[in-house]
């Protein structure tokens, strides 16, 4: 009886599968055991002719009882026990004369070679003529594999699969397993092969090096759209083109200087610039509103009830395309200033801005967002949100916003006084979902609110219009039917 | 004036023993045979039997009773004849030297310089061809240091003499034929900072001893083909000076590491980790790494020459960072 585990002491032997007077084979299967986890098929290690049946089937015996008794072919008879693959035991007697013509066999699964010397040149032939070693059986069954069984076993799968080619691997590939390039190529040329290793891990994605990938992030470039003449095709910072988006995006490159030597972070740069041009050059006035959520959060709950996870709305597209709807209203928030004037803009762009893990910030534009219905403009903001994070937004979707949009409600913040990115002329801010109590019909109450905030350009717009436009923004948020 | 490895290291042994009252010099043959590598030759005639003396051929004894001596007051200089027969010692040093400031509580500082000869090159086989400078640098309580140059030769001695732990310095053989122009008077060498040996833009060697030279060699060999590579000798493999390589690492984005040692587990293995962590985001290529094949330096000279790092494969190395 085999050990089939380490923790086996018994087992029970379920069927024989062979009978007395059988010629085996070492390798064959000749009886099934019954363990603990699931009926196993038992191979013997010996080869002969089953002289007895010592086990009936049925029969529960300790691990270690001779289960048959094997004659070996011209000898005395031996028991012999079979026992698990990883333990082949001893031959008890002489090793039959095997008949050469078979020198190659199916090996069972649990055939092992452990403890079997492999030379490095049978290891080397066996790679390059495609033979499995644990396949091959030398023509002293308990010695080692020579090269000529490696070659017996190569022209035998040659013969009886005439289609596959016997020497499946490449010149090159045997070359480069062989002993006098191994030794030479880990002198000489390591850091090629880390590279192509490294490439090839990469796997479809293009491989990039880290520098070009931080590159790329701080200018707002797709690594996508870039061709690597690193080694292993990989990109690297040369591939990265220097600055390919205009001054309006908020993750412009940083002055080449910088980027040779940057002092910091690119996009920390290119944010510090826009942000101190923007405190130096516009007059900024704020204004603020609190809008009642109760009939929005209710309404929202309302719609999302039977939607799965991914179709449902979020405060932040009904936020958004409020805020869309009112700038197409009141035009003078929804533009640029450029030389001395305003521009309106032609269409309603909205800038999202979008906090990136590893600091810093981008503001991809929702194109024509007064356009778009509510589940566009959730499916729009969810993509460019994600793609942001990912480092794969095209530079179009940066540039050309006429209004930004900003919402720090997930940081617990709840109001936001921004500072508007130039050239465009007003920053919205959302703060975060807070309960506080509002007087409704002389009653106080608690509901849910939002506070909500204009930073505009004085230049641009007054006051007043400012309010017209974020009054018109609060209205439609408490009553997302309009939306 | 023109000196030569060698004589830049006896020119720095005979000036610290002559300049240090507390310094002796002891080890195998080195007084009346002048040292295995003719380094102290003539000077125990020139300075006597208190200051240079022969040991037996025991260098668990001799660097024992260099600890013994160092804790006792006195700046011994102990010669170990190569790099392997240190194993002999290594408990002294390991075990002793580097811990007894520690286990003493800071009481007992261990002032003791230990030189051996170190490397491959000279078709001494497997157990002459060490460089297991590496191996040394891993354990705290050592300072490890590797003249690559001949100024470093012959000043390194007089700042080692004044760290008051453990310093051991690897002097590579295959380097004592190499000569330079040096200040008449002998300069003191800074053991804490690494030295930019050349300065280049497009990838960062860094290197050290024998190294030194086989990646200068790589570097003239590139710049003709417009490729900039910028040259750090370690100089002090423990502790290490990261900032240097870390910084030129940044400013060129590529790195290579060259060393003698073995590649599993080596100092090039630590540089390259940390230029990984502390440099990622500037890293344009896979930071790489030339040692020696991973086999018992072999005697025969094609051989060997295979198994050692040579300017070839530095340049080629090079060539594959930068693609």
């Amino acid at each position: 009886m085999p050990s089939l585990g380490a923790d086996m002491e018994e087992g029970t032997l379920v069927a024989w599968r062979v009978a007395v007077g059988d010629t085996v084979r070492r390798g064959d299967i000749v009886a099934v055991v019954a363990t603990e986890k699931s009926d196993i098929e038992v191979e013997v290690f010996e080869s002969g002719t089953i002289g007895e049946l010592l086990v009936d089937e049925g029969a529960t015996v300790a691990v270690g009882t001779p289960l048959a008794r094997i004659d070996a072919e011209g000898a005395a008879p031996a028991v012999a026990v079979p026992a698990a693959s990883a333990e082949p035991p001893m031959p008890v007697a002489p090793e039959p004369v095997r008949p050469a013509a078979a020198p190659v066999r199916t090996a069972s699964p649990h055939r092992q070679h452990a403890g079997r010397v492999l030379s490095p040149l049978v290891r080397r032939d066996a790679a390059a003529l495609g033979v499995d070693l644990a396949a091959v059986e030398p023509a002293d069954p308990d010695g080692p594999i020579h090269r000529s069984d490696v070659a017996a076993a190569a022209s035998a799968a040659a013969a009886t699969s005439p289609t596959t080619p016997a020497s499946p691997t490449s010149p090159t590939s045997f070359l480069r397993g062989s002993g006098r390039n191994a030794g030479r190529s880990n002198a000489s040329s390591p850091v090629g092969a880390g590279q192509q290793r490294s490439a090839q891990r990469s796997g479809q994605r293009s491989a990039a090096s880290p520098y070009a990938r931080r590159l790329a992030a701080a200018r707002g470039v797709e690594l996508a759209t870039i061709s690597g003449s690193g080694p292993g095709g990989a990109i690297v910072a040369r591939d990265v083109p220097a600055n390919p988006t205009s001054d309006v995006n908020v993750a412009a490159a940083a002055p080449t200087a910088a980027t040779e030597a940057p002092p910091v972070d690119p996009m920390r740069a290119a944010i510090a610039r826009t942000m101190e041009r923007s405190n130096r050059e516009i007059p900024h006035y704020y204004l603020a509103h609190t809008v009642d959520l109760s009939g929005t959060t209710a309404w929202l709950a309302d719609r999302n009830a039977d939607r799965p996870p991914a179709g449902r709305l979020l405060l932040a597209a009904l936020e958004l395309r409020a805020v869309a709807l009112a700038a197409r209203k009141v035009g003078e928030v929804n533009g640029t200033w450029v030389d001395g004037r305003f521009v309106p803009g032609e269409g309603v762009h909205l800038g999202v801005i979008v906090a990136l893990r590893g600091g810093g910030l981008l503001a991809p534009v929702i194109r024509d967002a007064d356009q778009l219905d509510l589940d566009a403009t959730m499916a729009t903001l969810a993509d460019l949100v994600e793609r942001a994070r990912r480092g794969t937004l095209r530079s179009s979707e940066l540039s050309g916003a006429t209004l930004t949009v900003t919402n720090l409600g997930e940081d617990g913040v709840e109001e936001i006084f921004g500072v508007i990115h130039p050239p465009q002329v007003a920053i919205v801010g959302f703060g975060g979902v807070v309960d506080r109590p509002v007087a409704v019909d002389g009653q106080v109450v608690v509901h849910p609110t939002v506070r909500m905030t204009l930073a505009a350009d004085h230049r641009a717009s007054d006051g007043r219009i400012g309010g017209r436009f974020l009054s018109k923004v609060a209205s439609l948020l408490a009553t997302p039917t309009k939306l | 004036m023109k000196l030569d490895y060698r004589g830049a290291l006896r020119d720095g042994l005979r000036h610290a023993l002559i300049n240090e009252p507390r310094a002796f010099l002891m080890g195998e043959d080195v007084g009346a045979y002048g040292g295995c590598f003719a380094v102290s030759l003539g000077l125990l005639e020139e300075l006597g039997e208190h200051k240079v003396r022969d040991t037996p051929l025991s260098e668990s004894a001799f660097v024992g009773a260099g600890i013994g001596a160092a804790m006792g007051g006195l700046r011994p200089i102990v010669e170990i004849m190569t790099v392997n027969f240190s194993l002999l010692a290594l408990d002294q040093i390991m075990n002793n030297a580097a811990t007894y400031l520690h286990m003493s509580g800071g009481q007992f500082p261990v002032p003791l310089v230990i030189r051996m000869t170190t490397g491959a090159g000279r078709q001494l086989a497997a157990q002459h061809s060490h460089s297991l400078e590496g191996w040394y640098a891993h354990i705290p309580g050592l300072r490890v240091v590797a003249p690559a140059t001949v100024a470093d030769a012959r000043g390194m001695l007089w700042t080692a003499l004044a760290d008051p732990d453990p310093v051991l310095i690897f002097e590579h053989a295959a380097l004592f034929g190499i000569s330079d122009e040096v200040a008449d008077e002998l300069e003191p060498v800074d053991l804490d900072r690494a030295a930019i040996r050349r300065a280049g833009t497009d990838l960062t060697i860094v290197t050290y001893g024998s190294g030194l030279h086989r990646s200068l060699e790589a570097a003239e060999v590139l710049a003709a083909d417009g490729i900039s590579v910028e040259v750090i000798d370690l100089r002090t493999l423990r502790p290490l000076d990261s900032t240097t390589f870390l910084d030129s690492v940044s400013r060129t984005h590529r790195a290579l590491v060259v060393e003698e040692g073995w590649r599993t587990g080596g100092i090039g293995a630590e540089i390259a980790a940390q230029i990984s962590e502390e440099v990622f985001w500037d890293l344009d290529a896979p930071v790489g790494r030339l040692a020696t094949a991973e086999v018992p330096v072999p005697y025969a000279q094609h051989l060997e020459a295979a198994a050692l790092v040579q300017v070839d494969d530095v340049v080629a190395a090079v060539r594959a960072t930068i693609g």
